[in-house]
């Protein structure tokens, strides 16, 4: 897995390539407590180039919006995600706890 | 195949997950079904080495498939702590946000993308078939 964190002005954007499991979801975690330790509570996952999710992905996914919603501070968006990912999301019923964009531009535009 | 045997690690998931490809690929799954064989299987070996063993380089996971007729028939096998699954509650799928509950979901995801998910315990070995059916 690869994670490319970019710090825009209104929001944070993780781009994540490969594959979210119980080796590499402790890494995406890390990436995230970054950012909300830095008291910034809008995050896009970009999940564009991701192969393959866990439900140990999915806990991360579902943390962090836990978080971002407390005290409506923020809030976790999803873009790009691809098709299969897409089936997990909707297996879990994790499609109504986000809001999902075609692509990253149109969530960052949604912050 | 033969039977391939792996450590209990966390880095073995990305070995396990091509196997499972080449498997689903000779098989001849369409690309989501594939997807959720592959899905099945990490669950399953994530769970192997975080309950059954405890934590990792505690132990080995054995993995082998076979294809019969209409079925591609996957098995793991460890000799970590046996569970009963009929004890892991069902993960609540329509809740709001604050009553999700991040755990559940693996075992319900085995069930979600295969045909048939079997556990029995044979002396200190458990042995999961994970079977899918085509078409």
């Amino acid at each position: 897995m690869v994670i490319e964190h970019t710090e825009l002005k209104r929001c944070d954007v993780i781009n994540i390539k490969g594959r979210i499991d119980s080796a590499t979801a402790p890494k995406l975690a890390e990436v995230v407590n970054e950012i909300v330790e830095a008291g910034r509570f809008r995050i896009v996952f970009d999940m564009d180039g991701v192969d393959f999710i866990s439900s140990a992905g999915l806990r991360v996914l579902i943390g962090t919006q836990k978080t971002c919603k407390r005290y409506n501070r923020g809030e976790v968006a999803l873009a790009a995600v691809p098709e299969t990912i897409m089936a997990s999301l909707e297996l879990a019923g994790f499609t109504p706890l986000f809001k999902i964009f075609k692509d990253g531009v149109s969530a960052v535009g949604n912050f | 195949m033969p039977t391939v045997i792996f450590p209990g690690r966390y880095d073995s998931l990305a070995k396990i997950a091509d196997l499972v490809k080449k498997a689903t690929q000779e098989f001849g799954l369409d690309r989501l079904a594939a997807y959720g064989v592959e899905t099945a299987v990490d669950e399953a070996c994530s769970n192997i080495i975080e309950h059954a063993y405890g934590g990792e380089g505690k132990g080995e996971i054995e993995f082998n498939y076979r294809i019969k007729d209409d079925f591609l028939i996957i098995t793991l096998q460890d000799t970590g702590a046996s569970f009963n699954p009929k004890s892991v509650p069902k993960p609540k799928i329509n809740v709001p946000l604050k009553q999700r509950q991040e755990t559940g979901l693996g075992l319900y995801f085995m069930h979600q993308w295969m045909d048939e998910v079997n556990y029995v315990t044979a002396g200190k070995t458990n042995i999961l078939t994970l079977i899918k059916r085509k078409g």
